[in-house]
């Protein structure tokens, strides 16, 4: 209803403001007591993106921050290649218990991915040593690499 | 069977906690329970002042914890009503004088001789929190209809929460015609954005300000305002499902003679 | 305003050294923090460096009062812990640029903070700006020890009720005798008072015995603005944003009189003002 009265009369009454701002700022400290679900999170979002990318992960950070309209998550997550472009893959199978025997063609791929670091080495251009990432377990979906 | 031990609690301070206290514990009192309300505010006692029996004090809840006097000595019986009494705060120590084991204690003790136990619960989440708490069972939130009051309350409702206490809310100080013109939350807003389960709404009453000056509950005078909202939470708290009542602002002629509805 | 202080002097720093006064009452909900974003957004808007500092740790409104909650990034825990420089944690009005907030912790607690740190904290704003400005938490605990501690000079708020009286006196006693104390009365209804059902300021100031810097009169207006988060004092059609404005006055020099008391809504007020 307030809305319309907007439209009209101009500014918004003031219990629409703190209703809109409390919101937000209950939201944000909700979130900064609960460190425990952004961990979680971000570990998710890191493994995720790691499907798709070779990360840093220990130079990741997930925050929130409360901004004038909205909270919002900020992501740093440093990329330092791509994964090797393979045939389009079929659509990820739903979390299975255990891999399935079909998967030796992205085993395949990854064997054949592993001479490939080279090159991001090179792109990445941090001049960070290549590290040995061990990827977190996830819910069986892909095999995990292993370290090489 | 031990009595139901109920902390009043808000996180902010001055939203109502003491005033809430007493006057509910009245209104229980007025309907046949037994009734004893703890001052948990050490070194910033209000219960005694706000029910008129500071000039009453001889022992406070500190000297029963340290053992120099038995808790019954301690405990001052309401002249008006008789199924009130008030176990009070020592005014010269502070909170940490206590910890929450020995509160608890305490409050474990006073449910075996009464119905109800209130404890008013000092401002803030800290020491004096975490002890009124550790003797409940269940808690009373008082907000009122501002914004840092409902923030302060939104983080006590999470403490109280992970320690498991059922809550109910009370929105203290309503003011039906800054509702009505937008410039003041809604009962509706604050319960939403609290997620809590309403017990109480009581109107801004300036009238309150007087009984607390006399140290005189307003539920003890029967045609008053705010007496009948009291007596509905009581009649709440004991179980009854009661409707909330109706908030119209006063009319103009109200307004005009000063009337309060 | 201050005295300037030659350069060279070898004990003294090189520019006057900050006023920091901490805003306190004893009893909660009486105004602490709204008199501090008050009094400070009026001394900075008449061109003084000020920096409010919340005191609250765990239940930080400053920030929430003054419409800056969106912009904390960090707050006085991070300084402390060296998490985070000043100058990362200062978070600047958005009307008044001499204007700067220092947010408390929100999910941390008052014992955490340490005292001398926290003092030090203090004396390093104290260079920086005209007034620092400390909102002290509720109660006489550590919250409140710490947040005394590195003032010299304190603001005692009190509203006319027997509880809040009491409260305040109990902090005056506190305070000791080495800090300049003074007081204001909150939330006075001058028709209750004349009816004699609310304590007048003479009665408050009868038990506290303090200099009175102002009474401000009830109003919906402070509801009005912290739901906006756009403090009164900025306000230049507010009766309570003119008696803060002179409050500011008042504490800078700029002004000396005694303070008014608000007058009751004439009949017409009444009747065409609502309330």
């Amino acid at each position: 209803m307030f809305d319309f009265i907007k439209k009209l009369f101009g500014p918004e009454p003031s219990s629409v403001t703190a209703r809109e701002r409390l919101r937000l700022v209950l939201l944000s400290d909700h979130l900064s007591l609960a460190p425990d679900v952004v961990e979680s999170l971000k570990l998710d979002l890191i493994e995720v993106i790691s499907r798709y990318c070779e990360v840093d992960i220990a130079n990741c950070d997930v925050t929130f921050e409360q901004q004038e309209k909205q909270v919002a998550m900020l992501a740093n997550i440093p990329i330092l290649g791509m994964r090797s472009r393979q045939a389009p893959r079929a659509p990820e199978p739903p979390p299975a218990p255990a891999p399935p025997p079909a998967s030796t063609s992205p085993a395949a791929a990854q064997s054949t991915a592993q001479p490939q670091p080279s090159s991001p080495k090179a792109g990445a251009g941090t001049g960070a040593p290549r590290r040995r990432r061990r990827r977190k377990p996830s819910g069986g979906v892909n095999p995990a690499p292993q370290a090489t | 069977m031990a009595a139901r031990r109920i902390v009043v609690t808000s996180g902010k301070g001055g939203v109502g906690k003491t005033t809430t206290t007493a006057n509910v514990g009245a209104a229980l009192a007025q309907r046949g329970q037994r009734v004893v309300l703890v001052d948990a505010d050490i070194g910033l006692r209000n219960l005694d002042l706000v029910l008129g029996v500071e000039k009453r004090i001889v022992f406070d809840i500190v000297e029963v914890v340290e053992g120099r006097c038995q808790l019954r000595q301690a405990l001052i019986k309401d002249k008006r009503l008789e199924n009130l009494a008030i176990l009070p705060a020592a005014q010269t120590r502070d909170k940490t004088s206590i910890s929450e084991l020995q509160f608890a204690e305490v409050i474990n003790q006073l449910a075996e001789l009464c119905d109800y136990v209130l404890i008013d619960c000092p401002a803030g989440i800290e020491h004096g929190f975490r002890n009124a708490i550790a003797g409940a069972a269940e808690a009373i939130v008082v907000t009122t209809p501002e914004v840092s009051a409902i923030r302060d309350a939104d983080r006590v409702i999470g403490k109280l929460r992970e320690r498991g206490l059922p809550l109910r809310l009370i929105v203290n100080r309503i003011r039906p015609e800054m509702v009505r013109s937008g410039d003041m939350l809604s009962v509706d807003d604050v319960t939403d954005i609290l997620s809590a389960e309403l017990l109480g709404i009581v109107p801004d009453d300036p009238e309150i300000i007087d009984t607390t000056n006399r140290g005189e509950p307003i539920v003890l005078q029967p045609e008053a305002r705010l007496t009948a909202i009291y007596q509905k939470i009581a009649r709440r708290l004991e179980g009854e499902i009661v409707p909330f009542t109706s908030l119209n602002p006063p009319g103009f002629l109200e307004r005009f003679f000063g009337k309060a509805g | 305003m201050h005295d300037v202080i030659p350069q060279g002097a070898t004990d003294a720093p090189p520019k006057a050294r900050g006023r920091a006064i901490v805003v306190t009452s004893g009893k909660g909900g009486v105004g602490k923090t709204t008199t501090t974003a008050n009094v400070g957004a009026a001394l900075a808007a008449s061109g003084a460096a000020v920096v409010l500092v919340d005191a609250d740790v765990g239940l930080r409104n400053l920030d929430i009062v003054m419409g800056l909650e969106a912009r904390v990034r960090h707050h006085v825990l991070d300084v402390l812990e060296g998490l985070a420089s000043v100058d990362e944690a200062l978070v600047s009005d958005k009307r008044v640029p001499s204007l700067k907030l220092l947010a408390a912790a929100q999910t941390r607690e008052k014992d955490d903070v340490d005292t001398a740190a926290f003092r030090d904290l203090i004396g390093t704003l104290r260079d920086r700006f005209d007034y620092v400005l400390i909102d002290c938490p509720a109660g006489i605990e550590m919250g409140f020890a710490n947040a005394i501690v590195a003032a010299d000079e304190a603001i005692v708020v009190c509203t006319p009720e027997v509880s809040a009286v009491r409260d305040a006196d109990r902090v005056v006693g506190l305070l000791g005798d080495g800090r300049k104390v003074q007081l204001i009365v909150n939330r006075v209804r001058p028709e209750m008072v004349r009816k004699g059902k609310m304590l007048s300021v003479d009665d408050v100031n009868a038990i506290l015995r303090l200099p009175l810097l102002g009474v401000i009169a009830d109003a919906p207006d402070v509801i009005i603005s912290t739901n906006k988060g756009e403090p009164v004092a900025l306000d230049a059609a507010s009766p309570v944003g003119s008696t803060y404005r002179a409050i500011a006055e008042r504490i800078s020099g700029t002004r000396s009189d005694e303070p008014e008391l608000p007058r009751e809504k004439s009949f017409f007020e009444k009747l065409f003002g609502g309330r």
